[in-house]
């Protein structure tokens, strides 16, 4: 069945390219988590400096996506799908240029770690920055797709992100107490898993915004409704 | 059937069909109105909208060729039951139109005793009258000048007179047909203000081909094609995450 297009061509045009600059922000963000760490695993420090420089045309997608979701609110009263997807797009908007901006703190920390000799391979790093650019990437899928099986997929593997964080927690901390000269580098890689942690949260909640567009139902906060009586 | 909370309908509506000679312009419509709610009907122009609500206040039957099967039930009662005067129904339920039709040889005030004389009810006009204009927003307007023309008026006090006269008869039904579509945006707010006001005494039904009004004014929204019954739920729900592909595209502007 052919997917039925907007009467309005122009407004079908605006949407179509509202999708498409939220598409750019995401594989922009993907492509900067990626290089920052490479650029940590690699120790290249010029790479690095490429993630930090390509915040800026990050933060101009983020205020050209909200420039459109206003108008179209302003000049379409946009009801149904429509709504839901602008709706959506001002929400995970903000989420993906901060998987950016975390991007960018972790470059920023490779260049502060490219500084010093490297410590020993850390194996649960790897693993969590690979599952981290898995959720982001099965999150941006799951909404170019409208795909609700997919977004699932993303909420549920957080516990998942969460443990290897707190495995990984346990293996820096492990180092600095075997070696006072290990702690300001572990400490630094600390940071690099929080960051990690904290962009896997913000593609979980791209994830339930794609439930709410496809659905019309709000997944956010399940543990708060127990007991309210809300559905 | 009976309401959310278990409350019998206001009106209830069992499979109407309505026809205009051959033309079957309403087909196996079912639906229930709580009292003192709005419920706003919408679709496409021809859906059957119109001739949805005149079947409503027995208004269809006077068309030449015009019939209907099915049953419209208010307060539990059938509108073709015997004994039902047709006369009396459609002052429990009352109709605004479209285009403004204030009684042109007539003063304001007597515009809106001019039902009630009709109907011969008693008891004292001038108040009642004064009244009926207080409910419809239209008292400080006109209170200096009652028996000025009320063709002397604009078209959205026109409306709000028209409105006053359909009220000042006690009905507990207010149906209306697109009654702002030729109204002003600010003409438009008045009315839409007053039936949220006249929502707390009477039961709503109306007609508007804008769906941002209807958006705006119902507790309840009914979607109508080709003279079926689509969709119908809360106004919030339709708005927002309707069930039925037709509802959807028509609400977004996908339709045609």
């Amino acid at each position: 069945m052919a997917v039925k297009k907007h009467t309005d061509r122009t407004y079908e045009g605006e949407l179509e390219e509202l999708r498409s600059k939220l598409l750019t922000l995401g594989g922009k963000v993907e492509a900067e988590i990626a290089q920052s760490m490479r650029a940590l695993s690699e120790r290249d420090s010029k790479l690095a400096e490429l993630v930090v420089g390509s915040d800026r045309e990050v933060n101009l997608l983020e205020l050209e996506v909200d420039e459109s979701c206003r108008r179209l609110l302003a000049l379409r009263q946009p009801a149904a799908s429509d709504l839901r997807f602008i709706t959506t797009a001002l929400k995970i908007v903000v989420d993906l240029e901060r998987i950016g901006d975390l991007a960018v703190n972790i470059a920023e920390r490779a260049i502060d770690l490219n500084q010093s000799p490297p410590l020993r391979p850390v194996h649960d790093l790897t693993r969590l920055a690979q599952l981290c650019q898995a959720q982001v990437r099965k999150a941006l899928d799951a909404f170019v797709d409208a795909d609700v099986d997919k977004a699932q997929a993303v909420i549920k593997d957080d516990d998942l992100l969460d443990a290897l964080y707190h495995n990984l927690f346990n293996e820096l901390l492990a180092l600095m107490m075997e070696d006072p000269r290990n702690i300001r580098r572990a400490n630094s890689l600390l940071f690099v898993a929080k960051h990690l942690e904290r962009l896997g949260d913000h593609a979980t909640n791209v994830a339930e915004m794609v439930v709410y567009m496809v659905r019309g139902t709000d997944v956010r906060h399940p543990h708060s409704r127990e007991n309210t009586g809300q559905p | 059937m009976t309401g959310p909370n278990g409350a019998q309908a206001k009106i209830e509506v069992q499979n109407l069909n309505a026809w205009f000679r051959n033309n079957h312009a309403l087909r196996g419509v079912s639906l229930a109105v709580p009292a003192n709610t709005v419920l706003a009907i919408i679709g496409p122009s021809g859906c059957g909208k119109s001739t949805f609500v005149r079947c409503i206040n027995r208004m269809h039957e006077l068309v030449p060729g015009a019939h209907q099967s099915g049953h419209i039930l208010v307060d539990g009662q059938d509108l073709h039951g015997r004994g039902v005067d047709p006369v009396d129904l459609r002052r429990r339920v009352g109709m605004v139109f479209q285009r403004a039709n204030p009684f042109p040889t007539m003063s304001i005030v007597d515009n809106v005793v001019a039902g009630l004389k009709l109907n011969g009810i008693g008891g004292n006009h001038a108040e009642l009258a004064e009244r009926s204009l207080q409910q419809a927003a239209l008292w400080d307007e006109v209170k200096d000048r009652l028996h000025h023309s009320a063709l002397s008026l604009s078209g959205g006090q026109q409306q709000r007179l028209c409105i006053a006269r359909a009220i000042a008869v006690g009905p507990e039904v207010l149906l209306m047909d697109e009654p702002a579509s030729a109204l002003d945006p600010i003409a438009t707010a008045k009315i839409e203000e007053l039936i949220r006001e006249l929502r707390e005494h009477l039961t709503i039904i109306i007609v508007t081909h804008n769906m941002q009004q209807a958006a705006r004014v119902s507790d309840a929204t009914a979607f109508f094609y080709l003279g079926e019954l689509v969709e119908h739920g809360p106004t919030e729900q339709i708005f927002t995450n309707p069930k039925e592909s037709r509802t959807e595209d028509y609400v977004t502007g996908k339709f045609g």
